[in-house]
Formats: C-alpha cells, structure tokens, sequence
C-alpha cells in the first residue's frame, strides 16, 4: 500500500513514524519533508568518508596528519601509507600520533628500557639540526646560491666537529 | 679475503655443531641504527645516500673489531655474488636486489656482518650454528658498542634507538633461530607449533625470511616486540624458554616416529638417499627436501651412508649461487638442475 505524502500532498511517502506521544498516530512524509522536518539526515557522503572522519575524531586526529616534518617533510598521512619515517626527527614530530601505534605495534609498551648509546645526550641535538642544514644545503646548491651553500657548509662542519662523540 | 675465498667454506653457522643441533641449525641476532645526523633511506638523496655508505665504512675500516674484515660494494658485486652473500645469510633478499649506494661487511669467520643501507643506515648481526644466543648477544653487542664510539647514532630518551620503521625501535633487535622440524611437519603438529608462536608474537618463516617458504623443514622463529623489554630479556626468553620447549616438542615427536612409524620412517631417509645418487636432474628445493630426513636420520643414529659434514656441504653447495660459483659460469634452467645432480653424485661417490 502506497501513501502519498502527508505534508506536501504530492511525493510518495518514503518515511513512515508511528507516534505514540501525546496519542498513538501515523505519519507518512516523502524524502524531502522529512529533512525539513529533521526527521531523517540526507547522507552526501559515502560510508567510507563518514567513517574515516570518524576515525580522525575519535584518534583526535583532525587535520594534524596534514603536519609535515620541518626536517624531511614528510606527513604522517604519507607515514601511514608508507610504514616509513623520513629521518629520526619524524619521531619527537608526530610523537602523540604515534603513541598509540607503538603500543599496538608492541604490546602495550611505550618507553625504551633496553641499551643507551655512549652519545645519546649529543645525538639528540645533533640528528635535527644536521639534517635540517644538510637539506638547506642541498636547495642552496639547487638554487646556484654559493654563497649561502658555503655559509651552511661551515656551519654543519662545525656542528660536527663540535658533537663528535668522544674517541 | 674475497667473495671467491667464501665459496671454499661452508661458513661457521653451517658447521652443524654447537648446542642442540639436531634441531637448531643456528642462531642469529641484530641490530638496527640509523645515524643521528642523516634522514633515513626513503627520503635520503643519493648524495647522502653515499656518503652514509661511506662513514660507515670508514669507521669499519679503523675499527678493530674489523680487522681484516671483507667489505663488499654491492653496487660493483655481479648478481651470482650477491646471491651467494644471500645463500651464505650474510645479507638479506631485499638488500641483494636493493638500488643505490649499499654493501655489507664481514668478519674473516663470518659471525659478524654489517649490511650498510638496508632498510635502516646498519644492520649488524651476530650468527652461530646451534643454539647460542648468548655468545652472538656479546658478539653483537661489542661490535655495536664499538661503532658507537664512532658513529652518532640517532637514539630518542623515550623511543630507543630510532629505525626508519618503528616496528623495529627501540632496542633495534630482532633475534633468529633457525630450526629443523621434520618430524613436527611429519606428525602434522607443526601448526600447532607455528599458531603457539603466533599467540607469543613470534613470527614464523622461512629460511631466507620474510615471504619465503619452509623448504627442507627449516623454520624461522624471531621477535617482532623491540621495545619495553631489554635486549637481554628478549634473548632469554628465546634462549631458556621458547627455543627450548620446540626442541623438545620435536624430540618428542622423532621418538614417536621411531616407536610408532619406524619402517615408514627408515624408508623415507633411504629412499631419499637412493634419489639424491641417482638423479640426473634435481632442483635445489627438491634437494633441501631430500637433505631433510636423511639429516634427522643422521641424528637419529637410523642413516649412515654419510655424516653431518658432508650433509652440510651438499646443503650450501646445491645452492644457485653456490653451484654456479663452483662450476665457474652461470647455468640456466635445466643446465643447472643438470649440474646439481652431478655434483651431488660426485660428492656421494667419493
């Protein structure tokens, strides 16, 4: 049995609620006076976009996998893709998102207990700004700017020479 | 030292010796490092690609640890070359085939080796045949303790030693045991066995690791957990508890053999004999699988055509790379299933 829509009189009703507040009565209402009605949300998006979003708000995640890594550039979006960090830096950038996949990834361990290095203090300062250097290098050279490629190459050599772990 | 002078050994860990080596053919440990100063391999250019290739082996070659180690460019080593470091387990499949700036470092015994620009900057490791983790543990751990003093690793205070894929942060270690289970496959317990290992986060594989299959009943088991246990936790759960109870499991399961299935059994490890002195044509998986219950049969006191020396050798030596290295050219196809059954017969008629 077809209704014709009880608002509109026109559409077909496609919607049909049984209210039972203040009495128990009927209504059948075409797709579009239901909307209007709020009785029902049009769904514009596909599952998987409405279930993606859903990830990112219940992961707090919200458009911080768009963030790249001053150092390589890469973002954690790319990460995930790929199962690869660009450079050591990529773990103190993303280090809140990537909590929750090292625990996974490690049975619910988060923190490091096993052997330090000799330089570990040093290494910490040493692997952000080298890398950083070394990359303004590169665009310097690209760029046929010697004048800076030479400036930054002093300095990287002087960082080296400077965090050079103990002999 | 050469590749050419390896061909001529079948290297330590295949000595068969060692602790349980019925069952455990040898026993592997390594660590990841990046350097601190350098991105890790997926963003790196090719500049630093190269010169990562060359601190690193800079360092090696003032190092003492080192002395008179074989370093191997692999961009210069041909194909059968690096097959044949493959074979020998001194590099990985991935870091064979890989591209760019990349080699690997081997002590004169081969118990140490340090693939340089693998996955992560150097992947040192420590192998020994039979159960001996505790021995490459102190192996490997000098080797890494002394590059520390020369090379910055990147090391994070909360994440541990920092690797391009953080499955593997934290202590950088994956330790391996490679296994023998003929009678566990023969009993059809294996799964049992694998779905156990499964459950402990243990990853099961085959002999050249990830993605390759279990011919001749050999068996990788290694860890996939590197952080938030100490490296020395990790080794004594594989070496007092894990490693040991699938020894026993097989012991258990050969006993039953000889008491429940003793002719079957015979019959097998002989006519795997017959067929090895006999072919005419063979290919290397069906020679791991015929070498597999004629070496329990060896173990078992049940074969004595030859022992676990010869054994060995007909294990390396039927191996692609090896026995093209050995005939001195490559051989394609059915020339080489050809040249694997004659070397075979000529061994098995000395």
């Amino acid at each position: 049995m077809h209704y014709v829509c009880q608002n509109c009189n026109q559409a077909r009703a496609t919607v049909h609620i049984t209210e039972t507040m203040p009495e128990k009565h009927e209504r059948h209402l075409c797709d579009e006076c239901a909307e209007k009605e709020g009785v029902i949300v049009k769904q514009h998006h596909p599952t998987n976009t409405i279930l993606q979003e859903f990830i990112k708000h219940k992961t707090g995640l919200g458009g911080a996998d768009e963030k790249a890594c001053p150092d390589c550039g890469l973002t954690f979006r790319e990460f995930q893709q790929s199962g690869q960090f660009g450079c050591p830096n990529d773990y103190e950038v993303f280090r809140s998102l990537l909590e929750p996949l090292i625990e996974r990834a490690h049975e619910n361990a988060t923190h490091h207990v096993g052997k330090v290095p000799h330089t570990a203090d040093e290494s910490l300062k040493r692997q952000s700004g080298l890398t950083r250097l070394r990359r303004a290098l590169q665009e310097a050279i690209e760029d046929e700017n010697y004048e800076l490629a030479a400036r930054v190459r002093d300095e990287i050599r002087a960082m080296q020479s400077a965090d050079a772990p103990e002999s | 030292m050469t590749i050419d002078d390896l061909t001529n050994t079948t290297g330590e860990w295949l000595r068969g010796e060692g602790p349980d080596s019925d069952v455990v053919i040898s026993s592997r440990v390594r660590l990841a490092r990046n350097l601190a100063e350098y991105p890790f391999l997926s963003t790196a250019s090719e500049t630093e690609r190269t010169e990562i290739y060359r601190a690193v082996t800079e360092a090696v070659a003032t190092n003492a640890g080192w002395s008179d180690a074989l370093s191997i460019d692999l961009t210069e080593a041909d194909e059968i070359n690096r097959a044949l470091l493959v074979e020998r387990h001194l590099i990985s499949r991935q870091h064979a085939v890989g591209e760019g700036s990349r080699g690997v470092t081997v002590s004169t015994d081969e118990t140490l080796a340090l693939m340089i620009n693998e996955e992560d900057h150097l992947r040192t490791q420590a192998l020994r045949s039979g159960l001996q983790l505790d021995q490459i543990w102190k192996d490997v751990n000098e080797a890494d303790d002394a590059l520390s003093q020369q090379l910055a690793f990147a090391f994070d205070q909360q994440f541990g030693y920092l690797t391009a894929c953080p499955t593997n942060v934290g202590t950088g270690i994956r330790v391996s045991v490679m296994l023998h289970l003929p009678a566990l496959k023969l009993t059809k317990e294996i799964e049992k066995v694998a779905r156990a290992a499964r459950d402990m986060r243990l990853a099961v594989r085959g002999m050249y690791g990830e993605g390759t299959d279990a011919v001749g009943d050999l068996f990788q088991i290694s860890n996939q957990t590197t952080l938030g246990k100490t490296e020395e936790e990790i080794i004594s759960a594989f070496g007092r508890d894990i490693i040991p109870k699938i020894v026993e499991y097989e012991h258990a399961a050969r006993e039953s053999l000889v008491r429940h299935r003793m002719y079957q059994l015979d019959d097998k490890i002989w006519r795997a004999y017959g067929l090895l002195c006999n072919a005419r044509c063979i290919s290397s998986e069906e020679t791991l699988a015929l070498l597999s219950p004629i070496r329990m049969g060896i173990h078992l006191g049940r074969f004595s055509a030859f022992g676990q020396a010869t054994l060995n050798e007909l294990f390396l030596y039927t191996q692609p790379a090896h026995l093209q290295k050995r005939h001195g050219k490559p051989l394609e196809g059915e020339q080489r299933g050809v040249a694997r059954a004659e070397h075979i017969r000529g061994v098995l008629s000395r």
